[in-house]
């Protein structure tokens, strides 16, 4: 990459800086004219000198000019014009004018957009090429580098560089050349004015840019203060857990506060300076035309200049401190970007940055056929200077399975990762299948070794997503584009050429089923499920199908099964006799184990506009209440259920658990809740205020009679809620019609779960076991009509949330081993990948895979020492060297390390 | 029924007799209400042990499992009786498995709960242990039977 700003603009823009230039000069020309009409206007048109008499004529558009003293003042005519008389050849002059104006903005609005182009453009290949180079950068240096600095460079600080592109040489030429122009003509009307403005501009090139050079060091400052206050935040947000842990938040306050601080000092010296040399740039550009109207007047008065010339002079220095003055702040900016640029640049500068071809995109690189691994002499020097690794040499078959142990930073870690070639060795050489790891691209490395190391990471989306990421090597078919999609593609084809991005088409279809050992999505389903089962996945993900809510683009393919089901399980309920351990949602009846609110609804609230929290608040449930003659009952049950709630917990300490598990009020409403019901007390509940209405009327939404057994629900009052909810349904608002969707027996609900779609009405509270005895029947249920898979299906589109935040560690690290074992690797190498899980499922999964990858390479760091039983070969490691190597029957007595590991296990 | 019918209940069980009656409502209305079938089990021998239960109505049996695999009876306990107390207040798995030996009502409360009420109640302690003195005499007793027996 180009050390610096020029260098890269010269090697990327030279040719559309060139494209510019002829327009740049042709506005010179314009500008000139537009300079030097004026003064004919006056001299000619309106004083009259080329008009003597009423009858004359003057020639208009001969173009003919004296060449200057120095080249021998020859006269020279290209064009003898027209005759016109005195009017219409001021309409003439003046139409002449207007047309260089407007022949001028043209060229400028021309040039400015070729600019915006070129600047865009450069944007776009220098963000790229940085990002390419975080791609290519060496994993330790990560350890250094914050995310949110990476991403604040490429992002935000390297934006005012692609500005600058655009005026990088065209801005210079246009300032100067019309600067030039202006003083050009000064000087041609008068030598004396035209030294004078000169030595004003020359005062002001000079003494400006000298007071500036703090602002850069200001400047500097500023940008590195920014990106450090970026990675500061972000550091906040990944340690959010240990600044609660530790009540550190008022220490990272202090913190932020002070960087905060710094910044505002940097930025108030930077203005003092900046508005300062504003002041002075103006003063010495408006002193100028002071001296003009004295001494250009005088020069009028003694006849030694015509007015039209002053005039011009004057319209033209008019037109003279603008460009110098942005010529002055050119020169700022350049000074500015190139100190950002040679920032940026040399953060991503790194001699350890892997070859280009390293990543280059391979169609079917050469993998690995069976053959053996054979590791020489591996060495790691860390940055410390230690020898994480130290001279190893070992030899397994790729058929083999192979248990690297030992005590604690022995250096398995760090061969796991050699042998994955995720840092390359400093010195030694791995073989695999007879190709040289340490030197193969990656098409070949993450292609024929999987990877999983102890924390994995997850992508913010679903669960297949993540498990396929592991193929999408290379995009595999094209995507097909017609009509406009088409153009648009084309032309963003032409364009990454011209900024030597990508080529490669995002849209086209990454996935290679082929490595996975299918032929396409419908097959890939089936591999899906196999590694999720090996990884010990499948129940959870099968859990989350039934329990989350499917994507609505499902919804056509679940609505059937999920009836049919519907159906099977009410029948299956009826057959056996327990009909009543389900209470169904029947439309016409009210449920005694469904809330008030779902009664009152009778449907799923999409989104807050129905949340059981908001439901007093809400104005058509309100007018439902209101309507159907509901809200007085509402209203008592309300002040009955705060009574109650007052007499149970009162006496209970603040943060007691039962708060959370039974209270309807939480502790510190309960002081508001009392004042209301003393002030209930006195004036009755009509008496109330709105807002303690509000606060009663919230309280009954989450009653269910059956469960909280207060009676505060009898027959009549079931009845006119029944009555509400026809009228809710009825006359629901069009633009609330998406809040909330309606239960229907007869059809498929988008907002609810799977699970909740099939009981399609509430287990009963007081069965013992029934939740667990209907959740075994509906498994039943789903296996027996063959659901299953569609049921996986939707949980593996469940969404992981950021980081997998969504799943818990243990199924995190479960997902990244089914990524692995989905691509099917030569190698599989688990670096403590299983080390969260407990040591049952940990023994179970062990097993599992190694029986999944039977007869095919695996090489697995554990923690337990106890689990190399079960492979094949063990190697042993202490402080980075190889100290025993052998079948573990042979190890775990000779007395050595193995044998002490095992016996600390 | 309702939770003010539990809470007459509830008084006419020696412990929560004497508590104080917001809690004894409170107690209610944390608990649930769960109902089993003849010959449903409640808990196992063995099980940790998250609550007791009080016999609304219905037969309770407590059995114990022998070496030889038989099941002995050691309780049968019906209305107002209280199950599953001992481990709760040993911190210990449960000593007996309960099976319902006809359609058993029962008032499942949470083991805080009870620590709680016992906590903050001298008399329902003294009941408390009046009843595993009682326990304790009655297995006693049982063994040296079984012993003599087998003997």
């Amino acid at each position: 990459m180009e050390r610096s700003l020029f260098g890269f603009i010269i090697r990327y823009s030279k040719r559309d800086q060139l494209l510019i230039v002829p327009l740049v000069l042709a506005s010179m020309v314009v500008y000139f004219l537009s300079l030097d009409l004026p003064k004919t206007i006056i001299n000619q048109a309106i004083q009259g000198k080329s008009f003597p008499n009423p009858g004359s004529t003057a020639t208009f558009l001969s173009i003919h000019f004296s060449l200057p003293a120095f080249l021998g003042g020859r006269p020279v005519s290209l064009f003898e014009g027209f005759e016109l008389e005195r009017l219409p050849y001021l309409l003439a002059l003046t139409m002449a004018l207007l047309g260089t104006i407007v022949f001028n903005g043209w060229l400028k609005f021309q040039i400015n957009t070729m600019k915006g182009w070129m600047g865009e453009r450069m944007l776009r290949r220098l963000r790229y090429a940085l990002f390419d180079r975080v791609l290519r950068m060496p994993l330790p240096r990560f350890r250094r580098m914050k995310s949110a600095e990476i991403a604040s460079m490429i992002r935000d600080e390297v934006e005012p560089l692609g500005g600058f592109v655009g005026e990088s040489f065209v801005t210079p030429l246009l300032l100067g050349g019309q600067a030039l122009t202006a003083l050009f003509f000064i000087l041609y009307q008068n030598a004396a004015l035209g030294t004078m403005a000169l030595g004003m501009v020359t005062v002001q090139t000079v003494l400006i840019p000298r007071l500036r050079r703090r602002l850069l060091v200001l400047a500097k400052e500023r940008q590195i203060a920014g990106r450090q206050l970026a990675g500061r935040i972000a550091e906040c947000v990944d340690g959010v857990v240990e600044i609660h842990a530790h009540d550190t938040s008022n220490f990272e306050r202090a913190d932020i506060a002070a960087r905060l601080g710094k910044q505002f000092n940097i930025r108030f010296e930077f203005y003092q300076r900046k508005f300062l040399v504003k002041f002075l740039n103006n003063f010495l550009s408006q002193v100028t035309p002071f001296l003009f109207y004295l001494i250009g007047g005088y020069l009028v008065i003694v006849g030694k200049l015509n007015l039209g010339a002053l005039v011009a002079v004057i319209a033209a220095y008019k037109d003279l401190p603008s460009p110098v003055k942005e010529l002055i702040d050119w020169d700022q900016q350049r000074l500015d970007v190139q100190i950002k640029y040679a920032q940026v640049v040399e953060q991503f500068t790194d001699e350890d940055l892997a070859a280009p071809e390293t990543q280059a995109l391979i169609e079917r690189p050469q993998l690995p056929q069976g053959g053996r691994i054979v590791a020489s002499n591996l060495s790691l020097v860390d940055e410390s200077g230690a020898r994480a690794v130290d001279g190893i040499s070992f030899e397994a078959g790729l058929d083999e399975h192979v248990a690297i142990v030992g005590p604690h930073a022995c250096g398995a870690g760090e061969l796991a990762q050699l042998l994955a070639r995720l840092v390359t060795p400093s010195g030694g050489t791995i073989e695999i299948g007879g190709i040289d790891i340490t030197r193969a691209p990656e098409a070949v490395t993450g292609r024929a070794i999987g990877y999983v190391g102890s924390s994995s990471y997850l992508f913010p989306r679903s669960v297949r997503e993540n498990l396929v990421y592991a193929l999408k090597h290379r995009p595999v078919t094209e995507a097909a584009y017609q009509g406009d999609a088409q153009r648009e593609h084309a032309f963003q084809m032409r364009e990454a050429v011209r900024t030597g991005t990508s080529l490669l088409d995002v849209n086209a279809e990454w996935v290679d089923y082929a490595a996975a050992g299918v032929s396409g999505p419908s097959e890939m389903e089936a591999r899906i499920v196999e590694v999720l089962r090996v990884v010990d996945l499948d129940e959870t993900i099968f859990e989350l199908g039934l329990r989350s809510n499917a994507d609505a683009a499902r919804s056509g393919e679940l609505a059937e099964p999920a009836l049919s089901a519907r159906e099977a399980m009410r029948e299956r309920l009826g057959s056996l006799g327990i009909q009543d351990w389900v209470e169904r949602f029947d439309p016409a009846r009210f449920n005694r184990n469904a809330t008030l609110a779902e009664n009152l609804l009778f449907g799923t609230p999409i989104g807050k506009t129905f949340d059981i929290e908001n439901l007093a608040k809400n104005g058509y449930v309100r007018r439902v209440l209101q309507e159907t003659g509901l809200l007085g009952d509402v209203l008592r049950t309300g002040h009955k259920l705060a009574e109650t709630m007052v007499e149970l917990f009162s006496g209970l300490p603040p943060g007691h658990e039962f708060f959370e598990r039974f209270s309807f009020i939480r502790h510190e409403d309960l002081p508001n809740v009392k004042a209301i019901l003393a002030r209930a007390a006195d004036v009755g509940l009509q008496g109330l205020d709105e807002p303690a209405r509000n606060e009663l009327l919230g309280l009954p939404f989450k009653l269910i009679s059956a469960r909280h057994r207060l009676d505060l629900i009898d027959e009549a009052f079931e009845v006119r809620i029944l009555e509400a909810r026809r009228y809710f349904a009825a006359h629901l608002p069009p633009e609330m019609k998406g809040a909330v969707e309606l239960f229907d027996p007869a059809r498929y609900n988008n907002a609810a779960s799977l699970q909740d779609n099939i009981l399609f009405g509430k287990v009963v509270t007081g069965r013992a076991e029934a939740t667990a005895r209907i959740g075994a029947l509906l498994r039943q249920i789903l296996d027996e009509l063959g659901l299953r898979p569609l049921v996986l299906r939707i949980g593996i589109d469940y969404q992981v949330g950021v980081g997998g935040a969504r799943l818990s560690a243990a199924d995190r690290q479960k997902v990244a081993i089914a990524r692995a074992l989905l691509k099917r690797p030569a190698v599989l190498i688990l670096d403590q990948a299983t080390a969260l899980l407990d040591p049952a499922s940990q023994q179970r999964i062990v097993s599992r895979i190694l029986e999944y990858r039977k007869s095919q390479s695996v090489l697995w760091v554990l923690t337990q020492a106890g689990m190399a039983e079960r492979f094949g070969r063990v190697l042993v490691l202490d402080r980075g060297r190889l100290i025993e190597h052998g079948a573990f029957d042979e190890l775990k007595c000779a007395g050595g390390v193995l044998h002490t590991l095992l016996k600390s296990d | 029924m309702t939770l003010e019918q539990e809470v007459e209940l509830i008084r006419q069980i020696p412990i929560f007799s004497k508590i104080d009656p917001a809690m004894q409502k409170l107690l209610c209305f944390s608990s649930d209400r769960l109902t089993y079938e003849p010959g449903q089990v409640m808990f196992h021998v063995g099980d940790t042990a998250d609550a007791a239960y009080v016999v609304i109505d219905g037969i309770a049996e407590m059995t114990v499992p022998t070496t030889a695999g038989e099941h002995i009876v050691v309780n049968t306990l019906g209305r107002n009786a209280v199950i599953g107390e001992i481990a709760i207040f040993g911190s210990v798995p449960r000593t007996a498995t309960a099976t319902a030996k006809t359609r058993l009502e029962t008032l499942r409360i949470a083991k805080d709960m009870l620590v709680e009420v016992i906590r903050k109640n001298p008399d329902a302690a003294i009941e408390m242990i009046r009843i595993l003195a009682e326990r304790l005499a009655n297995t006693t007793a049982l063994l040296q039977r079984e012993g003599s027996r087998t003997r």
